[in-house]
């Protein structure tokens, strides 16, 4: 199971909401997270390495636009589609969205659970993790690196530290990995399975479904709420400005300077 | 407790420098707490160590009331480890606030620790406040093009993850003529063991350069938008007298070898001085990893790039044709 989130980056020019909390979703550019791509391409690649039948079961949390990020994953590889959607499931954050994609979990039980590491919009870093914590799964984040055989009691890993260090590790499955972008190179959809995925069905379970209430999503089932959104002052470069042989003139001359001043 | 639980990081025997920034930024909070006539907020700190004995003088630091001594099986970090003892913990001081830092450890557990105890939870925090009462935590937003203020209402523990090279750590240990802090075993039972922490291997450098070393880095990013243009900016690094350094798009793209890439979860480029970063737009592992460096120059064709918040110089410009005309100079 590939747990993965529609992203949004903010147009040149956006607004806040007018209750200040959120961005106004018409400057919203919505795509595929980065770090899913990489996910879903290792659920993949262990699916293509395998003799026995594995399943990659691609899951998304939101409303009907999100079928686009998921057609994508199938057009990379994944078998089934999942989304969940309600429309007490607004304003859900990562914790309530844990809850939600534990419940699919537990439907579906799949023996390696993938998240991205962190999302390109809000990067919480937390989705994957708080879903294992609901679950009581073994969990490990930045996953780096992985060998596992599908049916395997194990999977091993290697999760990315800081300062250019990795860790080796071993986790009884079924687990859930956080994985780092750059463990594999994702590949590009073919014309033929963009076409293929169109065609796919993406079903789509209800909070009855999941046996979950309005109660633990939303606002209501989140542990934090957002009080203001707002863009902030920044501390702003001084301009070189010019044409390009200007700005390279005084470039070279900041250059010149740290070389004269350096020891 | 109404008090601060910070979680200590240690890794090989060495605490995590964060660590001392979380205590800072604990300590900064208590004494507002203080002035604004709450009853006292007490600074506690809890270490995870096979010996945490061992770490208890690198924490006596000023700010710190209580040091709690966790005895554990694991010799480095461990989720399932740090989730039992921590929740523990929790149940048994009932803090008001724990504070971790946001790094790949706390990423591990904190979020499982939250979900599990129904803790209020914000990670990547880098202000906290009480505003009216509540507990005010700030983050950044859509790439930290804005930044968002959030809550805990109803909430009895807040965990917050916070951003390093934020606050400074306490430079001067305890004061001498005080008594240092109160040291307080803490016995947690054994967890399951679901997972095996190994060796450590060092990133194979893939070619002899050492960025910690380095003093003037022109780095790259996704600009150079293919690998065929990264020749050029070799040559222009090679011409200048620079460092060639990347980030991590590119070295996970295996157009430069990983010893190249600077930011937070590359080498640091601590030696750094000066830092001339080409189409490099600025994510905020990247930012947080080079925003020691006195001078950072930006070159980016994209005039709202994240990287111009940091940089002390900006060139809205295209990076081929700013890197051509800087050619002709050296």
């Amino acid at each position: 199971m590939v747990a993965v989130k529609q992203v949004a980056t903010l147009d040149e020019d956006f607004e806040i909401r007018a209750d200040g909390r959120d961005i106004d979703p018409d400057f919203l550019i919505r795509d595929l997270n980065e770090w899913d791509d990489f996910s879903l391409e290792e659920a993949v690649k262990i699916k293509e390495g395998s003799t026995q039948p594995v399943e990659v079961i691609a899951v998304s949390v939101g409303p009907d636009d999100v079928d686009e990020s998921l057609r994508k994953c199938l057009a990379k590889g994944a078998d089934r589609a999942l989304r969940v959607w309600d429309d007490a499931i607004e304003g859900s954050d990562s914790i309530a969205i844990a809850r939600i994609l534990a419940a699919v979990a537990r439907r579906e039980s799949p023996d390696l659970l993938f998240a991205g590491v962190q999302s390109s919009d809000q990067a919480h870093a937390s989705t994957g993790i708080a879903t294992a914590g609901f679950l009581g799964w073994p969990h490990a984040a930045v996953v780096a690196h992985l060998t596992y055989a599908p049916g395997a009691s194990t999977a091993a890993f290697r999760r990315e530290l800081e300062g250019g260090v990795l860790q080796e590790g071993q986790i009884e499955c079924p687990a859930v990995l956080t994985i780092q972008a750059g463990i594999n190179t994702p590949r590009y959809a073919s014309l033929r399975s963009i076409k293929q995925a169109a065609a796919k069905s993406i079903a789509v379970l209800s909070l009855e479904d999941l046996g979950l209430t309005p109660a633990d999503v939303g606002e209501a089932g989140s542990s934090s709420h957002v009080r203001r959104m707002y863009v902030p002052d920044k501390g702003r470069a001084e301009l070189i400005v010019g044409d390009a042989a200007e700005q390279a003139r005084q470039l070279a001359a900041i250059i010149r300077e740290f070389k004269g001043a350096a020891p | 407790m109404s008090g601060i639980l910070v979680v200590a990081e240690q890794r090989r025997g060495e605490l995590r420098p964060v660590s001392l920034e979380l205590v800072s930024a604990a300590a900064s909070f208590a004494s507002t707490e203080k002035r604004t006539g709450d009853a006292a907020t007490t600074v506690t700190v809890a270490i995870l160590a096979q010996d945490p004995a061992a770490f208890v003088p690198a924490l006596s630091v000023a700010g710190v009331d209580e040091i709690v001594t966790v005895t554990v099986a694991a010799r480095e970090f461990d989720p399932d480890t740090f989730e039992s003892a921590l929740g523990a913990l929790i149940d048994a001081r009932r803090p008001d606030l724990v504070l971790t830092a946001h790094s790949v450890d706390s990423f591990g557990y904190a979020a499982a620790l939250a979900a599990g105890r129904g803790c209020g939870f914000a990670t990547d925090v880098f202000k906290f406040e009480r505003i009216d009462g509540a507990l005010v935590a700030t983050r950044g937003g859509y790439g930290q093009k804005v930044n968002v203020e959030i809550d805990f209402p109803g909430r009895a523990t807040v965990l917050l993850a916070l951003r390093a090279n934020v606050w400074k750590p306490p430079e001067t240990p305890a004061a001498p003529h005080l008594a240092g802090p109160r040291i307080t075993d803490f016995a947690v039972p054994a967890p399951p063991c679901r997972t095996v922490g190994g060796e450590f291997v060092e990133i194979a450098a893939g070619d002899d350069v050492d960025m910690t070393t380095a003093e003037f880095i022109l780095a790259i990013g996704r600009g150079v938008g293919e690998e065929a243009k990264i020749a050029q900016f070799r040559a222009l690094a090679d011409a200048v007298g620079a460092t060639l350094g990347c980030s991590r798009p590119l070295a996970d793209a295996g157009w430069l070898p990983k010893s190249r890439q600077v930011g937070q979860s590359g080498k640091t480029a601590s030696a750094c001085k000066l830092y001339i970063a080409m189409g490099v737009s600025g994510a905020i592992q990247h930012l947080a990893g080079m925003k020691h460096v006195s001078t950072i120059v930006a070159v980016n064709s994209d005039a709202e790039a994240s990287i111009f918040g940091v940089a002390k110089y900006g060139i809205v410009g295209d990076i081929f044709e700013i890197a051509a005309e800087l050619r002709r100079h050296f």
